[in-house]
């Protein structure tokens, strides 16, 4: 554990010394909050939730995600530092660990600064504190998981561009396929005579956007957090595989 | 110290090192010699537990690199071939964090990171952003981080590549004080580095060990040593490399004839003795009015020795 620690501790510090962090979250908050106001009608509802606020959060973490995380190991293989942290006495779990942990943290200290969202609809009635709990903590695992499955890609190229465009590919495909219109399609549609109606439920199982608004609406799931948690820990555990294979 | 066994490395179908085995001891530093591709890297990160080898072993101070890697590691002083490091951070940061991650922390930290700053001489780059130094003080801002833990076994792969002569010497000497306390493995393009460090070299070509010795042992294995060189006048050339092929001790001559001189080697008989054939030279010089502007024994040359080695054989 002290390891994991370490190698956090240099990657937040890293994170807050270049200019990325900043930018990203500035990013974050302008288009949550823009997004939210001028497309999501959160004045017109005249409703006191955040709904409309948490409903373009699997959107914005399609890019966000992997921008935080491109460069958790493309930076590394770039610098050759991989050669210098794995021939350290640490595990490479304890560096994944470490450096998801740090990413994860960014995302944290991003969410925390969206709060003045929390206490606006506090003033202007009387919402749900459940449900905007749920939503933070459903908005707060998609940005983990896309940041997760980031961290496997940025171990496969040195590249972060690369790395930057595979997984906004597979974040877009895991929230599309969870999307209301893709859905619909799948459950009015049937193929050589057999209704694709289940496919519909099983791709909302597997989907980022799908999860995600279930939690903004306040149903928080066992199955969602098991959804999350295991995906997370999949991606963690490819990581591990593609560093160790890419060594042999 | 450290212990490889039969260490093999395959990529695909290429076998970059091939069953190759050594040993070193504490005080020993051996000088890692090859060509270009010759598998010096590879060998080196498989000891340094980079690289799983696809068969064979190392050890490292009675632990196996596969089976207890963090304590091999923990006795490991690494370089590695371009001297990485995290550009963002400072000389005392990056040092910091290595220092933390081979377990010092507190006082035994900053103890650790000082010594490593003063041993290397980045005194007066020590709160500089590593981006913004030059490449002499990145490298030993990398040697400074793998010294930091004071190991036992130090593995340096081409520590000194990209100095200026200055700063080479500064390294070589640094590997020669360490030499006598720890185990150390180089690796190098320069063979006068080697006759100025190294109490041990191995030559590697196609991942296999071609020469192992000391380098004054090698140098006796190149096929000049030990032949005699002359440059005389006073005949025509033609007429002195007859003379000389027609002496006693003499093998073979080999040399360029002028007009008014010639300039060669003398190679003497089997079991005979360089000291003899001169000897016989000279007085053939006496007796024939030549006059010997050079005749000395060729001590051997490590660079010829590595040519005869490892060339004619690529694939």
């Amino acid at each position: 554990m002290r390891n994991v620690w370490i190698v956090f501790k240099r990657e937040l510090i890293s994170y807050f010394t270049t200019p990325l962090a900043y930018v990203l979250i500035i990013i974050f908050c302008f288009l949550s909050l823009s997004l939210c106001l001028f497309f999501g009608g959160f004045i017109e509802r005249g409703d006191a939730s955040l709904s409309s606020f948490f409903y373009f959060h699997p959107w914005i973490y399609m890019i966000f995600g992997p921008a935080i995380g491109m460069r958790l190991w493309s930076e590394e293989h770039r610098m050759g530092t991989t050669e210098l942290l794995l021939t350290m006495p640490i595990s490479p779990w304890e560096a994944i660990l470490g450096k998801f942990l740090a990413a994860f943290t960014v995302l944290a200290v991003t969410l925390l600064s969206t709060i003045g969202m929390v206490f606006t609809v506090l003033s202007l009635g009387e919402p749900d504190v459940g449900v905007i709990f749920s939503g933070y903590l459903g908005s707060f695992l998609v940005g983990a998981s896309s940041i997760a499955i980031t961290c496997a890609v940025s171990a496969l190229t040195r590249n972060q561009i690369t790395c930057l465009l595979v997984s906004v590919t597979i974040c877009l495909v895991l929230t599309l396929i969870g999307f209301p219109p893709i859905s619909d399609l799948l459950r009015s549609s049937s193929f050589l005579g057999i209704k694709l109606g289940f496919l519909a439920d099983i791709c909302n199982g597997v989907s980022l956007f799908w999860h995600s608004t279930e939690m903004a609406r306040g149903l928080m799931r066992i199955q969602s957090l098991i959804y999350f948690i295991s995906l997370i820990g999949f991606c963690l555990f490819l990581t591990s595989v593609i560093i160790r294979s890419k060594r042999a | 110290m450290i212990e490889v066994k039969n260490l093999t490395k395959q990529f695909g179908p290429k076998v970059a090192v091939d069953n190759l085995s050594l040993s070193v001891r504490k005080g020993e530093v051996l000088g890692f010699l090859g060509p270009n591709g010759a598998g010096k890297s590879t060998t080196m990160r498989m000891i340094t537990g980079f690289l799983p080898p696809t068969s064979g072993g190392v050890t490292v101070g009675g632990d196996d690199m596969l089976e207890a890697p963090n304590l091999a590691k923990a006795r490991i002083g690494y370089l590695p071939e371009s001297a990485p490091l995290y550009l963002d951070m400072t000389v005392e940061g990056f040092l910091g964090f290595t220092a933390e991650l081979r377990g010092k922390s507190g006082s035994e930290k900053k103890a650790a990171v000082d010594r490593a700053i003063e041993t290397c001489f980045l005194q007066k780059v020590r709160r500089q952003a590593i981006d913004t130094l030059s490449k002499g003080y990145r490298h030993r801002t990398c040697l400074a981080q793998a010294i930091i833990h004071d190991p036992e076994v130090l593995i340096l792969d081409e520590p000194t590549d990209g100095l200026d002569p200055n700063q080479k010497d500064v390294v070589r000497n640094l590997i020669r004080e360490m030499g006598k306390t720890k185990a150390i493995i180089f690796s190098t393009h320069i063979l006068e580095e080697v006759e100025a460090c190294c109490s041990r070299a191995i030559i590697i070509d196609q991942g296999r060990i071609v020469a192992d010795g000391t380098p004054q042992d090698l140098r006796r294995r190149a096929s000049r040593a030990g032949a005699v060189h002359v440059v005389a006048t006073g005949l025509s050339g033609g007429a002195i490399e007859k003379e000389l092929g027609g002496l006693r001790h003499a093998a073979r001559v080999e040399g360029s004839a002028l007009a008014e001189s010639f300039s060669g080697i003398v190679w003497p008989k089997p079991n005979t003795g360089a000291g003899v054939l001169a000897a016989e030279i000279y007085q053939l010089a006496g007796a024939k009015n030549l006059v010997l502007s050079e005749l000395h024994e060729d001590q051997g040359r490590l660079d010829d020795m590595f040519r005869e080695l490892t060339s004619g054989n690529k694939s």
